[in-house]
C-alpha cells in the first residue's frame, strides 16, 4: 500500500461510507485534508535527487493482455496531484449549502476527485483512461441535480460531447497500443506501460505516429475544449455546481492536457510534427477568437468558463513548442491555470448567493462592503491574466519564450509558423486584461448599486481562497519551487 | 489419485432435476409453487459449484463414444457455468414476479399453474449447457431447438394477457422459420462434404478446396468450383443464427416479444438466446473461416451484418420510453458489437473469441442485473416505463445505485464489464483493420450514452410520481448485490474469468477416431 494508493482509494472509500450513512459534509472535509497531507507527503517524499518514477506498485490484473493497476509519480504527475489536492480541498470548502440529498453531492465530489488523482498517478495506459472516465456519471449527476439555469441541457451536452471524446481516444490509445514495434519491446510483447513505452525509443512505428496522433488530438482535445470541439464547455460551468465548475475546470481539464504531455510528446514526435500547422491554427484561435466571446459575455459565469477555454491554447502552445521550455512552462501553467480558475470560480460561487444570475450590470462596489473578496478576486483576476508575481507569469514566459525559440528564424524579417502563433497568441494576454480588468472594474468598483446582501465570504470560504492563492504566488515568486519536480521529468520524457 | 468427473454430468444432473421439477409438478398439493423454484435455485448453485470439479479437456478414456458430438473446453465449461447462473438468476426474478404471473394464469387458487414457469428453465438451462459442448451440427440442432421450444411455451405464458399471447406467436412462426433456415443450410453443407460434425467439415474443405491432386490415396480439391454452394449453405445458417442473437435485419420479432413476454422471461431470453446464437456462431465461424476459399466471403457478410445492427439497435433504441422495448433495441446493438467482434475473428482468432465470450459475460451480468431491478420497481410503480423510475434514488437508494451501476456497464463507461468487453472488441477490430465498424461502433457508444443514461436522469433528476419506498426480497438483495459487485470485479480484476477462458488447445478425439 503505498501513498498513492492511499490518496486514490482515500476518496472512494469517504464516497462509499457518505453513501452508507456518515455525516457528508465533514467527512468529506476531513478526507480531503488527509488527501492533501499524503500528497504534501509524497511531494516532500520524492527524492529530487534519484528523479523518474517513484512510490510505484504494480497490481497484475488481467497478464493475458499486459494490463496491470500500474502506479508511481514523477515530478510532473506528483504537481497534478497536488493540483487535484488543493483544488478538491477549496472545492469542498466551497460548497454551498446542500438542501436536498447532501450525501450524494460530496460522493459525487469526492468520485470525480478520486478519477482526477487515479489518472494522474497511473502508468498504465488502461486504468489511465478509466480512472478518468469516472468523473463522467457524476459530473452528470452534479450538473443536473445541483446546477443552475439550464442545468439539465448543460448536463447533457457535456456528458455526450465528454463520452464521444473519450471514445476518440480510445480508439487512438488503440491504435497506439497495436501500433508498436514489438521487436523493440522487452519480451516481445505489446504493453500498456507507459514507463516501458516512453523509455523504448522509436517504439512507434514513424509513418504510424501521424493516423494515431490525430485521433489522440481530437480525443483529448475534446477532453480540454481546443477550438472547435469547445461548445460544451462555457455552458456546463456555467450551470455547474460551484465545486463541480472547480474542479472540472481545474483538474479534470487538466487530464487531456496531461495525456499529450505524458504519451504525445515522448511517443509520437513524428506524428506532433505532420499535424503541427492544425494545431497552431486551432490554438490561435482558442487563444484569440474564443478571447473575443470572452469579452463579449456579460454574465460572470459564462465569462470564467469562456476564459478557461482560452487559456487552453497558450498549454496548447507550449505543447507545440515540444522543447523543454516550452513543455514545462505549459505544464507549469496546468497548474496555475487550475489555482487562478477554480479560485475565480469559488468566488463566483459565493457572489451567486446574492444575485443568482450573475449579470454584471446587477453587481457594483463590492470591494467596499467585501473588501477580502476585493483583494482575492483581484489577486485571482491578475493572476489568470498573466501578470507578474503569479504562477502563471512564469509559465506563460516560458511557453512563450519556449514555443519561438523552438524554431530558428529562418531570416530576419520572416518568421516560422509557430513563431507567428507566438506574436498573435501574445495579443491574448491583452485580451484576457481586457476581459478581466473589466469584470473586476464592474464587480468591486464605482458605486455600489448591487444587491445589499454581497458580504464578504464566511471564514471556511476565506481559507479556501487563500489556500489557492497563496499556492499561485509561491510559485509566482519562486517557480522553482515547482519547476524543479516538473522540469527533470519533463526532460526524461524529451529524451529517450 | 483424483477421481476424474466427466462434463457431461453437469447436463444430466441438471436434466434429472427438470424432470424431478416435473413429476412435483404434477403431485404437489400445495397451490403456491414458489417452494420449487426455491430448491431448484439451491440445486442449481450446488451444481455451479460442482462444476468446478469437472474437468475440462475431453476425457481420452470415453473418446470415441459421445465426444465426437460434445467435446468440453475452458470456454465450453464457462459457458456451462454462465448459463446456469443465469438460470438462477431467472428463477429469482420469477419469484419476484409470481405475484404478476398469478393475475394472468386462469385458476382458483393463487399460484395454481405456475409451476411449469419453474421448470421449463431448467430444460432451457440444459440446453444452453449441450449447445456450449456442441461440436456437431445435429447436437447443435437438437440443443437449440430445446432452447427455443422451451422459449415458445414461456414467451406464452400469461395466458390471459394479450401482449403475452402476441408475444408468443410471433416468436413460434419466426423461431419456426429460422429453424427451417438452419436445417435447409446445414443440409447444403452436408451434402457437399458428407459430413456433420464440424471438426470433420473443416478437415473436408480444406482438403476440398486445396490444389487439386492426389495424396495418400485421396483426392484433394474434389470441391473446387462448389463454393456458391457452399455459401449458400452458410448464408442459411448465418440467417438462422441471426434470427436468434437479433441481428440486423432478423430482428423484427425482438421489441414486440421483448415487450409482451413476462419479464423474466424477456431477461433470460436476451441472455439466453444471445449466448447460444454467440456461441454456436463462433464455433461455425471457426470451421468456415479456416478455409481461404470463402474466409474473405464470410467476413464480409458478418461485417454487413454488424454494421446494420449497429445502426438499427442504435438509432431505434433512442426515442424509446418503455424500458423493456428500449432494452430490446439496445440488445439488438449490443448483438452489433458482439458481431463487431466475429467479423474479426478472420484475422485473429484467440482474441476475438475472447472478445466475443468476455462480453458475453458482462452482457449478462448487466442485462439481469437491470432486469431484475425493473421487476422489482415494476411490481411496486405499476409500469415499465421510463417515468416509473423517476425519483427512484429517493425511493430506494440501493435499487437506484445499482442500476446506475448496470447502466454505466450497458454504456461501457470504464472500470465496468461492459467497458472491458467494448474495450476488447474495440481492440481486436482495430487490429482487424475494420475502420467502417469502428467508424459505426464511435457514433453506436455515444448513441448508448444517451439511451443509457436518460434513465440515470430519470432516477435522479426527477421526483418520484409516489413516493412510497420500496421493499426488496432479501433473496432478491442478494442476487443484486452479487452482480453489482460482479460487474465491477469484473471490470476491475478480469482475471479469474480469463484464467476460465485461457484455451488449452483443443486437441478432438473425433479427429483422432477418425484420421
Amino acid at each position: 500500500m503505498t501513498v498513492l494508493s492511499l490518496i486514490i482509494l482515500l476518496p472512494i472509500a469517504n464516497a462509499l461510507a457518505i453513501m452508507l450513512g456518515v455525516p457528508a459534509r465533514r467527512s468529506a472535509l476531513l478526507a480531503s485534508w488527509v488527501q492533501l497531507a499524503l500528497t504534501l507527503f509524497a511531494v516532500l517524499g520524492y527524492d529530487r535527487a534519484r528523479g523518474g518514477v517513484q512510490f510505484g506498485s504494480s497490481w497484475n490484473v488481467a497478464p493475458e493482455w499486459g494490463l496491470s493497476l500500474r502506479l508511481g509519480a514523477d515530478g510532473l504527475s506528483l504537481i497534478m496531484l497536488l493540483l487535484t489536492a488543493l483544488v478538491t480541498v477549496a472545492a469542498i470548502h466551497a460548497s454551498p449549502r446542500i438542501e436536498k440529498r447532501e450525501g450524494l453531492f460530496y460522493a459525487c465530489i469526492l468520485l470525480i476527485d478520486a478519477g482526477a488523482a487515479g489518472a494522474f498517478a497511473s502508468f498504465d495506459l488502461f486504468f489511465f483512461y478509466a480512472f478518468h472516465e469516472l468523473a463522467l456519471i457524476p459530473t452528470f449527476l452534479l450538473i443536473g441535480l445541483w446546477g443552475h439555469g439550464q442545468r439539465h441541457a448543460a448536463a447533457w451536452r457535456i456528458t455526450i460531447y465528454l463520452a464521444i471524446g473519450s471514445i476518440i481516444l480510445l480508439v487512438g490509445l488503440a491504435k497506439l497500443y497495436l501500433a508498436q514495434n514489438v521487436a523493440l519491446l522487452p519480451g516481445h510483447a505489446r504493453t500498456f506501460d507507459m514507463i516501458v513505452m516512453a523509455k523504448t525509443p522509436a517504439l512507434i512505428p514513424a509513418a504510424a505516429q501521424g493516423g494515431i496522433y490525430i485521433w489522440l488530438l481530437i480525443g483529448f482535445g475534446v477532453l480540454i475544449s481546443l477550438v472547435p470541439f469547445h461548445s460544451w464547455a462555457p455552458g456546463a460551468y456555467a450551470s455547474a455546481p460551484t465545486p463541480a465548475a472547480m474542479l472540472h475546470a481545474g483538474v479534470l481539464k487538466k487530464f487531456g492536457l496531461y495525456g499529450l504531455l505524458r504519451i504525445a510528446v515522448p511517443l509520437l514526435p513524428e506524428g506532433a510534427k505532420e499535424w503541427a500547422h492544425v494545431l497552431l491554427v486551432l490554438l490561435v484561435l482558442n487563444i484569440l477568437y474564443i478571447g473575443l466571446v470572452t469579452i463579449a459575455q456579460k454574465r460572470l459565469d459564462t465569462m470564467l468558463g469562456y476564459s478557461s477555454v482560452m487559456h487552453m491554447g497558450y498549454v496548447f502552445l507550449g505543447i507545440a513548442a515540444g522543447n523543454a521550455v516550452g513543455l514545462s512552462g505549459a505544464a507549469l501553467l496546468m497548474l496555475g491555470h487550475g489555482l487562478s480558475i477554480a479560485a475565480l470560480f469559488a468566488m463566483a460561487g459565493h457572489l451567486r448567493q446574492s444575485s443568482p444570475a450573475l449579470v454584471f450590470t446587477d453587481f457594483g462596489g463590492i470591494a467596499k462592503r467585501a473588501p477580502f473578496l476585493g483583494y482575492a478576486f483581484g489577486m485571482a483576476a491578475f493572476a489568470s491574466i498573466g501578470l507578474p508575481g503569479f504562477v502563471n507569469f512564469a509559465s506563460e514566459v516560458m511557453v512563450f519564450f519556449g514555443a519561438f525559440g523552438s524554431a530558428p528564424r529562418p531570416g530576419t524579417f520572416s518568421f516560422t509558423a509557430i513563431q507567428i502563433a507566438v506574436i498573435c497568441g501574445l495579443w491574448g494576454v491583452v485580451i484576457s486584461a481586457v476581459y478581466m480588468l473589466r469584470a473586476f472594474r464592474k464587480l468591486f468598483m464605482g458605486e455600489s448599486t448591487g444587491p445589499a446582501a454581497v458580504a464578504d465570504p464566511a471564514p471556511i470560504l476565506r481559507w479556501a481562497l487563500i489556500i489557492l492563492l497563496v499556492a499561485l504566488l509561491i510559485g509566482g515568486i519562486w517557480p522553482k519551487s515547482y519547476l524543479s519536480f516538473i522540469q527533470p521529468s519533463v526532460e526524461a520524457l524529451l529524451a529517450k | 489419485m483424483q477421481q476424474v468427473i466427466p462434463a457431461i454430468t453437469l447436463e444430466v444432473s441438471v436434466l434429472l432435476l427438470g424432470v424431478f421439477m416435473l413429476f412435483a409438478e404434477a403431485f404437489s398439493r400445495r397451490a403456491d409453487r414458489s417452494h420449487m423454484a426455491r430448491y431448484a435455485i439451491a440445486v442449481l448453485a450446488a451444481i455451479v459449484g460442482f462444476s468446478f470439479f469437472t474437468q475440462a479437456a475431453p476425457d481420452p478414456i470415453v473418446a470415441g463414444t459421445y465426444w465426437k458430438f460434445y467435446s468440453v473446453d475452458a470456454t465450453a465449461l464457462f459457458f456451462k457455468r454462465i448459463a446456469l447462473v443465469s438460470t438462477i438468476v431467472f428463477l429469482v426474478m420469477a419469484l419476484e414476479y409470481r405475484h404478476v404471473l398469478a393475475r394472468f394464469i386462469p385458476g382458483e387458487e393463487e399460484g395454481r399453474g405456475t409451476g411449469e414457469f419453474y421448470c421449463l428453465p431448467v430444460f432451457i438451462c440444459a440446453g444452453l449447457m449441450f449447445m456450449a459442448s456442441a461440436v456437431d451440427f445435429i447436437l447443435i440442432f437438437v440443443s437449440l431447438e430445446l432452447v427455443t421450444i422451451g422459449f415458445y411455451a414461456l414467451v406464452a405464458y400469461m395466458r390471459r394477457h394479450t401482449l403475452s399471447l402476441e408475444a408468443g406467436v410471433k416468436y413460434l412462426i419466426l423461431g419456426a422459420l429460422s429453424t427451417g433456415f438452419l436445417v435447409y443450410g446445414i443440409t447444403w453443407i452436408f451434402g457437399l462434404t458428407g459430413q456433420t460434425n464440424l471438426d470433420s467439415i473443416k478437415l473436408e474443405l480444406i482438403r476440398g478446396f486445396s490444389v487439386p491432386s492426389i495424396a495418400g490415396g485421396e483426392k484433394l480439391g474434389h470441391l473446387i468450383g462448389n463454393e456458391h454452394a457452399l455459401l449458400f449453405g452458410i448464408v442459411l445458417v448465418l440467417v438462422a443464427l441471426g434470427f436468434k442473437v437479433a441481428a440486423a435485419p432478423f430482428q423484427l420479432w425482438v421489441p414486440d416479444v421483448y415487450q409482451g413476454a413476462p419479464t423474466p422471461v424477456t431477461a433470460f431470453l436476451s441472455v439466453g438466446s444471445k449466448a447460444a446464437g454467440f456461441v454456436v456462431l463462433v464455433r461455425v465461424l471457426d470451421v468456415f473461416l479456416a478455409v481461404p476459399a470463402i474466409g474473405g466471403k464470410v467476413t464480409a457478410i458478418l461485417v454487413l451484418l454488424a454494421a446494420a445492427t449497429l445502426i438499427y439497435g442504435n438509432i431505434t433504441a433512442l426515442p424509446q420510453e418503455n424500458l423493456k422495448r428500449l432494452f430490446a433495441y439496445s440488445s439488438i446493438a449490443h448483438a452489433g458489437y458482439l458481431l463487431m467482434a466475429c467479423a474479426s475473428l478472420g484475422g485473429d482468432f484467440a482474441p476475438a473469441k475472447q472478445a466475443v465470450s468476455f462480453y458475453l459475460a458482462g452482457y449478462l451480468l448487466m442485462t439481469l442485473l437491470s432486469f431484475l431491478i425493473l421487476i422489482v420497481v415494476a411490481r411496486h410503480s405499476r409500469g415499465d416505463e421510463i417515468r416509473h423510475f423517476n425519483g427512484l434514488g429517493k425511493r430506494s437508494p440501493m435499487l437506484a445505485f445499482a442500476m446506475t451501476l448496470a447502466i454505466a456497464s450497458l454504456a461501457g463507461i470504464p472500470l465496468t464489464a461492459g467497458f472491458l468487453g467494448k474495450f476488447l472488441v474495440f481492440k481486436t477490430a482495430v487490429a482487424t483493420g475494420h475502420w467502417v465498424l469502428v467508424g459505426i461502433g464511435i457514433v453506436g457508444v455515444a448513441a448508448g450514452f444517451y439511451y443509457y443514461i436518460k434513465l440515470i436522469a430519470a432516477m435522479y433528476w426527477r421526483e418520484p410520481e409516489d413516493a412510497t419506498p420500496i421493499t426488496i426480497a432479501p433473496i432478491t438483495r442478494i442476487a443484486i448485490t452479487a452482480l453489482g459487485v460482479l460487474i465491477i470485479a469484473l471490470g476491475i480484476f478480469p482475471r479469474p474469468v480469463l484464467a476460465q477462458l485461457h484455451e488449452r488447445k483443443l486437441v478432438s478425439p473425433a479427429h483422432v477416431a477418425q484420421h
